[in-house]
């Protein structure tokens, strides 16, 4: 073990432990390479594999979710699987597909009761401000409610009925008489529990719940709405006066 | 060092069944009932520990947490909360009095993979493997957590053969399983002790906290070694050894203090003189017990004399 002499620049057993240690830094730096991007593709996600409640952002998740399957087990309507390697997600992480079976939305929030790293965020007390997805109509066209029928379904069976999910009304005009009942998904109180996706009547469901990256709730930061930015001044005008334009009028000569 | 295919033959002619197999024995019973703490829930609905190895919760008040993946939350610059913390030191002081590597030989999942290779390769009389420097692993625990820092994600947990098999057994995740199938065709046929004793970053990093662990397998009664090898036969980390036993050239101690040690005990089983034993590492760098110590239980408390440099957790 004690290597008499290894510190003496020429010695041969140095510079075997020296090229032996540039060996095993390449092969674990090839090797770390790689993982990282296997890591990093990780994050790719498919759109139909929905969170559990309180999860992180997707990034954010994967460094936090250790795998270990207490959301799963805590969750009392099986729900909840972990990934296999076959599945989609990073391996290992919790998911559910509504279209399979959708959140219950629990009241005590056992999942999130039960992760010991917060990747399931534990700030989430109220089951109704999760944002687990966002319902929206992927296929007008084959919804039944937009063909002027009376389905309803997802809407009947929203937890947030009449918030989430309401039925505007409009003018059929195919049948000139009817009304066409549209259901429309408000995304401020959408859970992404996916109870309209997994009750939809058709084959392929007409509504589906997707990742917010994906339905892009954000609002563009560089976009001022007037009426807002009205109201946050206390009402002032947001321009000083109105603005003098030019009149153009061919013979009013008041332009040289 | 493998001349002998059948090392046990001779503890067992002359101590008997019961103290030529009991570690094994021992280790076989604590796996399956680590496993069983798991599997008692999802199998006959009474609920023991829920979780996996990564991060358990037992009868609702014993959280534990694999501290190495906490490094990787950390490098993956993640803070992990209250419950994750506590049992990650819970774990961490347990292996700190328990062993280190301990983790390894009594509880990991995929140590009866490897040592179903180790006994396969000694009986088929395979002496075919790729030379690979045990510090290697070494290395992968820095890249892993390198890994862990550059992808932002706990990657390795994307590929790691240990809780991908605890996972397929309590989950039911089956294609989990199919890296301890790889672990066990690389370990016959590729590398002695190839996983366990060369690549895996989870025994690296037990292996460090073993190098200051309190439960230590220790030759004290090595002036009884008749230099039979059998130990080296079976010992999965064989170059833990010689230091020890062979400590009087040297004037080191009978203690294996090498963090590499995973306290199987298949050194204990084996020796026909009774020459190894479980105790604690204060004694190290005090003079050899020679007395025929009756190898006992874990609980055999040696006489003790603290080195000067070594400071027992």
């Amino acid at each position: 073990m004690a290597d008499s002499g290894a510190g003496i620049p020429g010695n041969p057993r140095r510079r075997k432990a020296l090229q032996e240690m540039a060996r095993f830094s390449g092969g674990a730096a090839v090797a770390a390479t790689m993982l990282t991007g296997f890591g990093v593709s990780s994050r790719a996600k498919p759109a139909e594999a929905l969170r559990p409640p309180g999860a992180l952002p997707e990034k954010q998740f994967l460094s936090a979710c250790v795998r270990c399957g207490l959301c799963v087990r805590d969750c009392p309507y099986d729900i909840l699987t972990l990934a296999d390697w076959a599945d989609g997600p990073a391996v290992g992480t919790p998911f559910f597909v509504a279209r399979h079976v959708p959140c219950e939305m629990c009241d005590n929030i056992p999942c999130v009761k039960a992760c010991p790293t917060g990747a399931l965020d534990h700030s989430l007390a109220d089951i109704a401000k999760a944002k687990m997805g966002v319902a929206v109509i992927t296929s007008r066209e084959t919804c039944l409610n937009l063909q002027g029928l009376r389905c309803d379904v997802c809407y009947r069976v929203c937890p947030a009925i009449d918030k989430a999910i309401t039925l505007e009304t409009s003018h059929n005009a195919r049948t000139a008489r009817h009304a066409i009942f549209e259901p429309v998904v408000h995304a401020e109180y959408c859970t992404g529990c996916g109870k309209c996706e997994k009750s939809c009547v058709l084959n392929d469901a007409a509504i589906k719940v997707l990742p917010i990256e994906i339905a892009a709730l954000k609002q563009d930061e560089h976009y001022l709405r007037g009426w807002e930015e009205k109201k946050k001044g206390g009402g002032a005008p947001l321009v000083d006066a109105p603005l003098k334009l030019p009149t153009r009028k061919p013979d009013a000569g008041g332009a040289p | 060092m493998t001349a002998n295919a059948r090392p046990y033959l001779e503890a067992r002619a002359q101590k008997g069944l019961w103290a030529s197999t009991r570690f094994w024995l021992l280790r076989r019973i604590s796996q399956l009932s680590f496993l069983a703490l798991f599997l008692s829930g999802p199998l006959f609905g009474i609920w023991i520990a829920k979780g996996t190895l990564a991060s358990s919760m037992t009868l609702g008040v014993l959280p534990l947490h694999d501290p190495f993946i906490f490094l990787q939350s950390l490098a993956a610059r993640h803070w992990p909360e209250g419950v994750a913390i506590l049992g990650t030191a819970i774990v961490l002081g347990s292996y700190l009095l328990l062993g280190g590597r301990s983790y390894c030989a009594w509880v990991c999942p995929v140590n009866p993979v490897t040592d179903l290779a180790a006994w396969l390769r000694r009986r088929l009389g395979i002496t075919y493997t790729a030379r690979i420097r045990p510090e290697l692993r070494l290395y992968f625990v820095v890249g892993v957590l390198a890994a862990s820092a550059m992808s932002g994600s706990l990657a390795w947990e994307l590929i790691n053969p240990v809780t991908a098999l605890h996972r397929a057994l309590v989950f039911g995740l089956w294609f989990g399983a199919a890296g301890a199938g790889a672990i066990f065709l690389f370990d016959l046929f590729v590398a002695k002790h190839g996983w366990c004793g060369h690549l895996c970053p989870v025994g690296a990093f037990y292996g460090q906290i073993g190098r200051v662990a309190l439960l230590r397998v220790a030759a004290d009664n090595r002036a009884a070694c008749d230099d039979c090898m059998d130990c080296f036969a079976v010992c999965p980390e064989p170059h833990v050894i010689s230091p020890a036993l062979k400590g009087e050239r040297t004037g080191a101690g009978p203690v294996i203090t090498s963090g590499d040690c995973t306290l199987c005990g298949a050194c204990i089983d084996v020796c026909a003189k009774r020459v190894f034993n479980l105790g604690l590492r204060a004694r190290s760098g005090a003079a050899s017990i020679q007395s025929a110590t009756v190898t006992a239980s874990a609980s055999r408390v040696a006489p003790t004399r603290r080195s000067p440099e070594r400071v027992v957790p």
